[in-house]
């Protein structure tokens, strides 16, 4: 049983680092698009394992720890695509180390094909 | 009955909730608990087609097990990729939006390789158009090749998801 407790919270403490070093990974990025990025893969990452961590001190709570994490993993990535969608709509810079953007080229392709058939 | 498919999933789908939530194996709650599942599918049973494609057969079942797997080990990969990148000083990145075509048809299938894209190592979807998703890529390689993207970013998760979708 204690081992149980010094595994889940050493998890729970690597969850921690995975969120401490998403904190400093949407301060180093040079654009929305990428601390997007690293903000959703780490703070994912950081909730679940602090969750599972948790479960495996309190095994009691582990179903409803675990539905938790199922709906965490569902909505997190939808609501980070929402955001990115709509800074790309809205025409946000990208940084200068971009290496290319075919969305961008292809709305343009689209709009200039629209306007050629009106 | 139409749609019998769609309200037995969501029929697994709800009461596994249930038991989750409760934690337990007494079977008065499992009854307890069938009482608002079975109302809930008697009102959402014939809008919710969304799982219309699933295959509910061994073989599907055996696959959702081993995606569910493929995922996590992903999960952890991408989370260690991420974090190398913060933590290394000069910052090794090089973003850009490909294209990568998928071939997937039913739409729980492309949520879930969306979904499944945006949570793995260096990936993120930005807009899915007709067969076409558009990936945020936070180290782009192999430019010029339209292929190896695809095969690189898609290819793993759609192979298993062929197997449980129609």
């Amino acid at each position: 049983m204690e081992y149980l407790e010094l595994i889940g919270a050493i998890m729970v403490l690597l969850g921690a680092v995975v969120l401490l070093l998403a904190g400093i990974g949407l301060l180093r990025m040079p654009d929305s698009y990428n601390r997007i990025q690293v903000g959703t893969k780490a703070s994912t990452g950081g909730v679940a394992l602090i969750l599972l961590g948790m479960a495996l001190i309190i095994p009691s709570w582990f179903g409803k720890l675990f539905t938790i994490l199922i709906f965490v993993m569902l909505t997190n990535p939808i609501s980070s695509h929402v955001l990115m969608r709509a800074a790309h709509k809205a025409g946000h810079p990208m940084t200068d180390k971009t290496v290319v953007d075919a969305l961008k080229k292809d709305e343009e392709d689209q709009k200039n094909k629209d306007n050629g058939t009106v | 009955m139409k749609n019998l498919k769609s309200k037995l999933v969501l029929f697994i789908i709800l009461m596994l909730f249930w038991l989750l939530w409760n934690n337990t194996w007494d079977v008065e709650i499992w009854l307890y608990g069938l009482v608002p599942v079975l109302i809930v599918i008697a009102i959402f049973g014939n809008t919710a087609n969304i799982f219309r494609g699933v295959k509910l057969t061994p073989k599907g079942f055996v696959y959702s097990l081993y995606y569910i797997l493929y995922f996590t080990w992903a999960l952890i990969k991408s989370n260690i990729d991420v974090m190398l990148r913060v933590i290394n000083p000069k910052l090794p990145i090089r973003p850009g939006i490909i294209k990568v075509k998928t071939e997937l048809k039913s739409p729980m299938a492309r949520l879930i390789l969306a979904n499944s894209i945006t949570l793995t190592p260096g990936t993120f979807i930005v807009d899915i158009k007709e067969e076409y998703l558009y990936v945020h890529w936070i180290d782009v390689c192999c430019e010029g090749d339209p292929e190896k993207p695809t095969k690189l970013i898609a290819e793993g998760f759609e192979n298993i998801l062929k197997n449980i979708y129609e």
